[in-house]
């Protein structure tokens, strides 16, 4: 089968015990998505739009009101396949902090391993393989509490990863991170995707971290509004702005200068795609 | 002056102690305790310091770390030689001023007894010191195993304890930075009483415990993500195995718990 995770009609609401009746909120209102394997797909979305719900839904945290979730083939609502589920998409947190549970290095990342009831000389090497993967490999007798915020959220990924998933989902991965360690999470990311194949789907507010995607779906109010390639998406500078959501920087200057009558490809995202742009611009005669 | 705290600190090492299976560290160290208590004399109670010294030696910590690991307990040691100096009175007199009277006796339990809780205490925190919480609590699950019943409040148990020795550091510096942010706006955590001082507490805690709960429902939705599905199955990276030097720790203590015996046998009697 081709298609990785792929939701049908998916509705989902919270539930509010604290009130009395209990309050039904939907935040999700009947999405289909498809992902496919090996694909990198970024989702954007402005906050409480559903993004953190939908990516909880695809590895069994959520479970469907409507509608089916089926992710690698098995179907995400019955009780049976909630551990083979999420051995094969792991989930990255926005917090490092929270998504650590021992005080080593490599026991953390073995815990995964530990749960699954591998055997103990396969942990260890898979430990140190991920560790390896995610260049924390000389790190892994520290104690977290005392790494980088990168370096910690690279822990974490290794902690997933050991679990050789097909698929992982990143929410937010990089939203406490400072620009190195967002520049060191993206990597890790890219390299997962093209070296490994993993499939990943990224959940994000930084707009140049999603050019680097594949596909961007964008989910608004529990509905998926925009599904495409980025230079698609970001060609479409005002219908994201409605949405609530930024187009990459350098995307908004060329937009701005195609406003005012200069003449520009509408589909630039990167800072080298823009350069060459403008530089066309300056000195036409370079170009030739 | 909270990053004093060394409860739970591990400091990863190679050295002998290091290594040593948990379970006959866990063993060791009550034999230690066992053997403290035993002490009935001087001599009996500098045989059991002899052990708790070397074995602190052995494991190449820093010794400026004992001395950090009593700096908490010190109260407690002030309060306990103050209640025996001045509370026990028989023996000859060496002082003597009003109502208080200080004896030899009373000396000399004072003396005996903070040595023996200094004793008490380097020794646990090597343990600490030279077990990562994750081993140490597994050597407790393991040690309780055998014991079918008691087999998965344990591991409820040792995994709880895990989760909150990892969280110390983090809490701590969550603490520190609450204090910072009350403190900007104007609280006032040194002056005034008791009563005060305690009030002064009230905006730290609640954020801290806030925000606590925040964190435990972010780590529990990762531990499920990462398969977690309480003790059932689950295998060890890291295999407790008991080798030599195990068996010859074990053999050493007895050793010394003799030689705590037998010189008792030959100085004068303290309890
Ligand atoms: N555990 C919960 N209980 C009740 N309501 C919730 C819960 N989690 C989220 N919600 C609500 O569901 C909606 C969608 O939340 P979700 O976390 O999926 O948004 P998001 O797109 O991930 O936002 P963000 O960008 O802030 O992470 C929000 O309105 C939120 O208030
Ligand atoms: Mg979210």
């Amino acid at each position: 089968m081709n298609t990785f995770l792929s939701a049908k009609n998916l509705k989902f609401s919270y539930i509010n015990n604290m009130e009395e009746p209990p309050v039904k909120t939907e935040v999700l209102h009947g999405i289909s998505l498809d992902i496919k394997k090996g694909e990198f797909v970024a989702v954007l979305g402005h906050n409480g739009s559903g993004k953190s719900t939908l990516a909880k839904c695809f590895n069994a945290i959520n479970t469907a009101d409507e509608g089916e979730v089926f992710s690698c083939g098995y179907d995400a609502s019955k009780e049976e396949n909630l551990l083979p589920i999420r051995q094969r998409v792991g989930m990255v947190f926005q917090n490092p902090d929270n998504q650590i549970v021992a005080t080593i290095v490599e026991e953390d990342v073995a815990f995964a391993l530990e749960n699954m009831g591998v055997e103990p000389e396969e942990i260890r090497r898979r430990v140190d393989e991920a560790l390896k993967t995610v260049d924390m490999y000389e790190y892994r007798e520290h104690a977290p509490h005392k790494l980088s915020g990168g370096q910690k959220q690279r822990v974490a990924i290794a902690g997933i990863i050991a679990m050789k998933p097909e698929c992982v989902l990143l929410d937010e991965p990089t939203a406490m991170l400072d620009p190195k360690g967002r520049a060191e999470v993206m990597k890790t990311v890219k390299m997962l995707n093209e070296e490994m194949g993993v499939t990943i789907v990224l959940i994000t507010h930084y707009m140049d971290e999603a050019a680097q995607a594949e596909r961007i779906v964008v989910v608004d109010s529990g509905n998926i509004v925009m599904d495409d390639v980025p230079k698609k998406i970001f060609s479409q500078v005002e219908k994201m702005k409605s949405l609530g959501l930024d187009v990459p920087q350098v995307t908004e200057l060329i937009w701005g200068l195609r406003q005012e009558g200069y003449d520009l490809p509408e589909d630039i995202i990167t800072e080298d795609e823009c350069f060459e742009a403008l530089l066309g611009l300056l000195k036409p005669d370079v170009k030739e | 002056m909270l990053k004093d705290i060394t409860i739970g600190q591990f400091f990863p090492g190679h050295s002998i102690i290091h290594r040593l299976d948990p379970r006959v560290k866990l063993i060791l160290t009550i034999a230690f305790i066992v053997m403290l208590f035993m002490a009935g004399s001087f001599y009996g109670l500098a045989v059991g310091m002899a052990f708790v010294l070397l074995s602190f030696a052995l494991s190449g910590i820093p010794f400026r770390m004992m001395l950090k690991s009593l700096r908490p307990i010190m109260p407690i040691l002030i309060f306990t030689a103050v209640l025996n100096i001045f509370f026990i009175k028989t023996g000859d007199v060496w002082f003597h001023w009003r109502f208080i009277t200080i004896t030899q006796n009373g000396v000399v339990s004072a003396v005996f007894i903070i040595i023996r809780i200094v004793g008490l205490i380097v020794g646990s925190s090597l343990l600490t010191y030279t077990t990562s919480p994750i081993q140490l609590t597994d050597a407790i699950e393991r040690l309780f195993a055998p014991i079918k019943p008691l087999r998965r409040p344990v591991h409820d148990l040792a995994m709880m304890m895990t989760i909150a020795l990892r969280f110390i550091p983090t809490l701590i510096e969550e603490t520190d930075k609450i204090m910072a942010a009350q403190k900007a706006r104007g609280a006032d955590m040194e002056s005034g009483n008791l009563v005060k001082k305690a009030r002064a507490l009230v905006p730290i805690f609640v954020p801290l415990i806030v925000s606590s709960f925040k964190r435990a429902m972010e780590l529990a939705l990762a531990m499920e993500c990462r398969c977690y599905h309480g003790g059932e199955g689950r295998t060890r990276m890291k295999q407790m195995k008991t080798s030599l030097r195990d068996y010859a720790s074990l053999a050493l203590t007895a050793v010394f718990i003799a030689g705590v015996v037998f010189a008792d046998k030959l100085g004068p009697k303290v309890f």
